[in-house]
């Protein structure tokens, strides 16, 4: 059963390649993927006779290949059937195989695979499903589980998303400088949404898997584009903040905030990668932000304390981040160094602009509730963080708010008058 | 003899493991790496983060930091331990039976020409705060 697991395993690993050599031949992702299940189901029997192949992307693209003309041929009735010589003699036709697929062709077809889930009609999350049911292979069901639908309603989606994608033909042509760094951006950003999807889950399992499934989508992304700054640095964001699963959520599964968490069970190994990969890419030189979101982060896990951080340096970079990315978000997200660095009321001053553009956005509320709570404006505190309870998207976030109001009521009991 | 035991395997797919995946295989390789370090027969063992992380240093003139590992192959470099064993049979032997707790890959058994253990270092330390 060992061996299962390790077909298995190397499947999933060769999948992105091979679905992407297989959809250049035939440019039709249904044929691409019955094509590649085909060339599966041989490998589950033929490796365990004969070990797995050297390179299993080559044999699964040659077999799912000849499967899918074969079928073609008797679907069109040819006579001429394929002889099984080219099953029985695989060493020899894998290395030429092996040889035909040359390294530039790969990083095409796996970068056109992640792109075309990115199609600008499709929204995130349809984006997002139809990347976990192409790219990483996952079952509908799995799927449908990690989003909280029936598989019926996920089965659609796909489709339907599936139909939009088949539409048009451009992502086949093989693409030039400007265009590849343009399809490789539009991937980083749906692998971020894919690790978010993940990372938003609380503690639903299911869904949490996306984070590791996204972290392996990237790694390979980064792996075809090494001098990339900005893959280095979604990876190392995307390691640093995964790093903390363990210690964001207590036993009932509410948010444990940065502050409060144990940092001893915090996992050192996606930290070390995570430093290790955004050290590299600031020798770049070629600020994004990613990276400045990863650098963020890794001040984070460098304090053995909350009070060890450096937020001079945090605000900093989140007043570049601000320049790369102006949004009111980013301010709000600065807002909380801010408040570190220069205190509460300087913090406020900074978000009281934002109030109508985050008029509806649950952290705006929280983090005014909790500013208001320090300066010891109760009734400020309460108001705000009764706004946020309203506007929780999540039960683990509004029984986080409720906990502050439970302990302002408890503490400061509203007075008539001011409070 | 002091052989270096280097191991090679497909990364996307090590590093794909799951956490439960990746420590059961740690666990079945620690059994046999204690029995071993018990008996006298092995030395410091480590393994490698994934060659994203990699930076090579090319000693032309003048020099050139390139992103990346060294050599792009099928199979990368993902750790070794260093054993001391009386022969290449024994050598061996250790081979199977780290292969056996962790399937898949290969391994190069290299006889060592020079050995300096250097200072203890504190790998937890190293990872936390600098």
């Amino acid at each position: 059963m060992s061996d299962l697991a390790w077909i298995d395993a190397a499947i999933t690993a060769a999948r992105p390649q091979a679905v992407g050599a297989l959809l250049r031949y035939f440019r039709d992702l249904d044929t691409a993927e019955e094509a590649f299940q085909d060339a599966c189901l041989r490998a589950l029997k033929n490796w365990p006779k004969n070990g797995p192949p050297r390179d299993a992307a080559a044999w699964l693209i040659m077999v799912g290949r000849n499967a899918a003309l074969d079928g073609v041929r008797k679907r069109s009735r040819d006579a001429e059937l394929p002889s099984e010589d080219v099953l029985s003699d695989l060493d020899d036709a894998e290395e030429r195989a092996a040889s035909r697929i040359d390294e530039s062709d790969y990083r095409d077809d796996v970068l056109r695979l992640l792109f075309i889930c990115c199609h600008p009609d499709l929204p995130a999350t349809q984006q997002i499903a139809l990347a976990l049911r192409i790219v990483s292979g996952l079952s509908v069901v799995q799927i449908a589980r990690a989003f909280l639908v029936s598989e019926a309603a996920m089965e659609q989606r796909i489709t339907r998303a599936k139909r939009l994608v088949g539409q048009g033909d451009a992502a086949f042509e093989t693409p030039g400088p400007v265009e590849r760094a343009e399809r490789v951006a539009a991937v980083a950003a749906m692998l971020y949404l894919v690790f978010n999807e993940g990372y938003s889950a609380g503690d639903n399992p299911e869904r949490a898997q996306l984070c590791g499934e996204a972290i392996r989508l990237t790694r390979l992304l980064l792996r075809m584009f090494q001098t990339e700054p900005e893959i280095m640095g979604l990876l190392a964001l995307m390691l640093l903040q995964s790093s903390r699963t363990a210690a964001r959520f207590d036993a009932d599964g509410q948010v444990i905030l940065l502050d409060d968490q144990d940092r001893g069970l915090w996992d050192r190994k996606p930290i070390a990668e995570g430093l290790a990969l955004i050290d590299k890419a600031m020798r770049h030189r070629r600020p994004g932000p990613y990276q400045v979101q990863a650098a963020i982060a890794a001040l984070h896990s460098r304090a053995p304390s909350p009070a060890d951080t450096d937020w001079t340096q945090i605000d900093a970079l989140y007043a570049t981040l601000e320049r790369l990315t102006p949004s009111p978000v980013v301010t709000l997200n600065r807002a909380v160094a801010v408040s570190k660095v220069a205190g509460p009321e300087a913090a406020l001053d900074m978000i009281a602009p934002l109030s109508d553009r985050l008029a509806n956005y649950f952290y705006f509320h929280g983090l005014a509730g909790a500013l208001n709570l320090e300066l010891g404006r109760h009734e400020a505190a309460r108001t705000a963080f009764d706004r946020a309870i309203a506007l929780a998207n999540t039960p683990a976030e509004a029984a986080h708010i409720r906990q502050h109001l439970d302990r302002l009521s408890r503490d400061h009991a509203p007075r008539s008058g001011a409070a | 003899m002091l052989y270096a035991l280097l191991c090679y395997n497909d990364e996307a797919t090590v590093w794909a493991w799951d956490k439960t995946q990746d420590a059961e295989v740690m666990a079945r390789l620690g059994v046999v790496r204690d029995r071993l370090e018990k008996a006298g027969k092995m030395g410091p063992s480590l393994r490698l983060l994934p060659t994203t992380a990699a930076t090579t240093f090319r000693k032309s003139d003048p020099p050139l930091v390139v992103d990346g590992p060294y050599a792009e192959t099928k199979e990368q470099l993902l750790g070794f331990y260093i054993l001391d064993v009386a022969d290449l049979e024994e050598a061996l032997q250790v081979a199977h039976d780290l292969g056996e707790a962790n399937p898949g890959g290969a391994y190069e058994i290299r006889p060592l020409a020079v050995y300096n253990a250097g200072a203890p270092v504190d790998p937890a330390a190293a990872s936390a705060a600098r």
